[in-house]
């Protein structure tokens, strides 16, 4: 039943206004990633850049999201600008450091002045069952954040069933994760109307429980607009209108935005643009 | 969270209008499918079928008296004679799948019809009713060469002769090709007639027939109300009649048929219990109750039309399925994003009305969805009830519209015994993540399918029929195919 709901939510006829009013969110709420080992402080620059002005007319970002030696550099590009700094943490993308060492790494990217830390969980502890040590490991590193956002990568794909998702979900919400994520991006399955649904619904049930609205970040594999705008149905309709803000809702992505652009071109104008016509960072 | 950079604000999001455009070709006027033409009715009249979404009409469609359908079986019984009845198995499997094709090539033109005559969702006709009536001829197609191994003995692979049907307005389309495709796989002729509110699918499925060049007189359709039907069901030259609808009309047609030697298969009505035991994951509850009785806005048979749930989980389902039910968007049935689309008419919209005053009357409490309901056409909001005893109307007779029912239970042999506390059998739906105490409770079901964790689920491979009050004879899958030979 999970699947076959996510599947007519993610297929909602999105069309005209709505679809111009959808790209628009989708671009608001996008975290411009650049996670690759070959990161330099000129491609930071380049990615910065296009995040404050991803093209003539067209809004900011949500935030930029780099390793954390970036993060110096990042900050810098990103000044005067409402785009905000994210950096993964914690020995991303395995987490499998000790914890002194995701601590520290924690902090120094703080201090370094990231808005935000995407952490990772520790897929293998889970997996083995010691759930507490899961859940401890975020509160403390949720601790090292101070004010800063934090968002609990949980690596859906790895997880093996809905039902340990779910439960990644609610230990990651109850250690006081301020978002939800579904990847890091570097594995096959990242992010999957399924997933999607399954964290959503979590979501819901804990701000019904606590009173907490927590926040959903779909990041992996979503590379074009109808799957972006399928994405804001399912929340729309499970959350509610009120989680389609950068508050509660981000879509972590490097090429997504390239077909943003030249699809709400065309509903502005008429007609494609070749991807020539879309500035690049 | 604190943010350092205050976030813009972003634009709202709703769902821009998102009709289904594809065009569809309706004719003003429809006369009757018989011998391979379309003729005009001998009794010269006509009636008009309507838009249930608009109260529009759509077309005139011709009125088939006794003499009519006599005219109908006559051809059918000459094309058994003169052709099917002789041409082998892997020639008629031929025309069969052909149909299917052409099914299939024009699946949104059906499916914009389907929705436009009954008034269900565009989703549901596209995704559901036009591919499940494509597979069904497909799935048929591959058995007419092989009866022989779908039958214990080489012998019993004989046809019957003419079959009579008669289907229902709730799946229109879907049920007509419930029985023809096994009908032709095994070389029968056949005499359908639709249901009178909803005609116009199987019109156009008579004219893709037409199309196929399958010989004149194989399968006929007769449109018109019950007397019509009654005259296909007293017609003595017929030699097995389907009938899906009302258990009170499967009754008198099992009256009128006794002694008469036909084979009969009724597939009647239901009042399916979904059983929900406290361990069950609560949001993939939500949504096989959804399925279970909104999906085509309650006017399924199988409707999982009575929940029952285990006492500790009773006010958080409610609560749940409360704050789900506002979600459904109820309109347009062209519109691609409706999920409740219009009743199918006038007269059903009545006896939902008066068996939810009945509920009301009884003292069971009445919970709905607060949309809006359009001013035009036939409407009713995602309903539940509960304080729902099971000595009430509204817990023991068929609504056949979006409105559930709600008890509760305390041990599995209590549900058990509730569920099956009713002349109905056709379906029912069991909820835990226990598979023992799923499997103990599915062998305890008096219903012709259950379905555990999940709710109907359909294939062409699979047989789908009643115990008791709800009918006998299967559809689908071997045991389907079987009825259609002797």
């Amino acid at each position: 039943m999970l699947e076959a709901r996510a599947t007519i939510l993610t297929k909602r006829s999105i069309k005209k206004s709505s679809k111009l009013a959808g790209i628009d969110i989708a671009i608001a709420c996008m975290d411009l990633t650049t996670l690759e080992g070959k990161d330099s402080p000129g491609k930071v620059r380049s990615i910065c850049a296009r995040a404050i002005s991803p093209a003539p007319g067209v809004r900011s970002v949500a935030a930029v999201c780099v390793y954390p030696t970036l993060v110096p550099e990042c900050v810098r590009a990103l000044e005067g600008s409402s785009v905000l700094v994210a950096s993964v943490a914690t020995a991303f993308p395995s987490g499998l450091s000790p914890l002194d060492v995701k601590l520290r790494e924690t902090r120094e990217a703080v201090a370094m002045g990231a808005d935000e830390i995407d952490m990772v969980i520790d897929r293998g502890a889970l997996l083995a069952g010691r759930e507490t040590e899961v859940f401890a490991q975020i509160v403390a590193i949720k601790e090292a954040c101070g004010q800063t956002t934090l968002k609990v990568i949980l690596e859906a794909g790895e997880l093996g069933s809905y039902a340990t998702i779910r439960r990644a979900c609610d230990i990651a919400l109850a250690a006081g994760a301020d978002f939800i994520k579904t990847s890091t991006g570097k594995i096959p399955i990242s992010t999957t109307p399924g997933i999607a649904l399954l964290m959503a619904e979590s979501l819901r049930d804990h701000q019904r429980k606590t009173g907490r609205a927590a926040g959903l970040k779909l990041a992996g594999g979503i590379r074009t607009t109808k799957a972006a705008l399928g994405y804001l149905s399912l929340i729309k309709e499970t959350l509610g209108d009120a989680w389609l803000h950068p508050d509660r809702f981000r879509i972590g992505a490097s090429s997504l935005l390239d077909d943003l652009l030249m699809q709400r071109e065309k509903e502005i104008t008429g007609s494609y643009s070749a991807l020539a016509y879309v500035a690049q960072a | 969270m604190i943010q350092t950079k205050p976030a813009p604000a972003v634009p709202g999001f709703d769902y821009a209008p998102s009709p289904e455009t594809t065009p569809v070709k309706v004719r003003d006027r429809y006369g009757l499918f018989i011998g391979g033409d379309w003729v005009a009715p001998k009794s010269g009249e006509c009636f008009a079928t309507i838009n249930p979404a608009t109260e529009e009409k759509l077309a005139d469609v011709a009125f088939a008296n006794a003499e009519d359908v006599d005219r109908a079986v006559e051809a059918a019984r000459r094309a058994y004679d003169k052709y099917w009845r002789k041409m082998p198995g892997s020639e008629r499997a031929k025309y069969v799948y052909r149909i299917g094709r052409a099914l299939t090539e024009r699946s949104r033109e059906f499916a914009v019809l389907e929705s436009m005559d009954g008034g269900k969702p565009i989703r549901e006709s596209r995704d559901f009713d036009v591919p499940q009536a494509a597979a069904h001829f497909f799935y048929h197609a591959g058995w007419a060469d092989k009866l022989e191994w779908a039958v214990q003995s080489p012998e019993r692979i004989h046809s019957l002769g003419v079959v009579g049907a008669i289907v229902p307005w709730n799946f229109p389309l879907l049920i007509a090709t419930w029985k023809i495709a096994p009908a032709l796989a095994c070389g029968n002729t056949i005499v359908l007639k639709p249901a009178e509110t909803t005609p116009l699918t199987a019109l156009l499925l008579a004219q893709v027939i037409q199309e196929a060049d399958l010989p004149p007189g194989v399968v006929n359709v007769v449109t018109g109300d019950g007397r019509t039907g009654s005259a296909l069901v007293e017609h003595n030259d017929t030699d097995k009649l389907s009938f899906t609808g009302s258990t009170e009309v499967g009754k008198m047609i099992r009256r009128s048929t006794a002694g008469t030697g036909k084979k009969l298969a009724l597939e009647l009505g239901g009042k399916a219990a979904l059983i929900v035991y406290d361990d069950a994951p609560l949001d993939q509850v939500i949504e096989g109750i959804v399925s279970a009785i909104y999906f085509n806005q309650g006017h399924v048979c199988c409707a999982g039309s009575r929940l029952l749930l285990q006492e500790p989980i009773y006010e958080e389902i409610i609560e749940r399925l409360h704050a789900r039910i506002e979600t459904l968007r109820l309109g347009n049935p062209l519109d691609k994003n409706t999920d409740i689309g219009a009743i199918n008419s006038r007269m059903q919209r009545d006896r939902i009305v008066e068996m939810v005053n009945s509920g009301i009357s009884e003292g069971a409490h009445l919970v709905q969805a607060s949309c809006p309901l359009p001013e035009r056409g036939y409407w009713y909001p995602a309903s539940f009830f509960t304080n729902v005893q099971p000595t009430h109307r509204i817990a023991r007779e068929e609504i056949f519209g979006p409105v559930l029912s709600i008890m509760t239970f305390r041990t599995a042999d209590e549900a058990i015994e509730r569920a099956n506390n009713l002349p109905y059998g056709l379906s029912a739906g069991i909820w835990t993540a226990s598979g023992q105490l799923g499997m103990y409770t599915a062998a305890r079901m008096q219903a012709g399918v259950v379905w555990c964790n999940t709710f109907n689920q359909f294939d062409p491979s699979s047989p789908f029929g009643g115990y008791k009050e709800s009918g006998f004879g299967r559809e689908g899958g071997l045991a389907g195919l079987r009825d259609y030979l002797r």
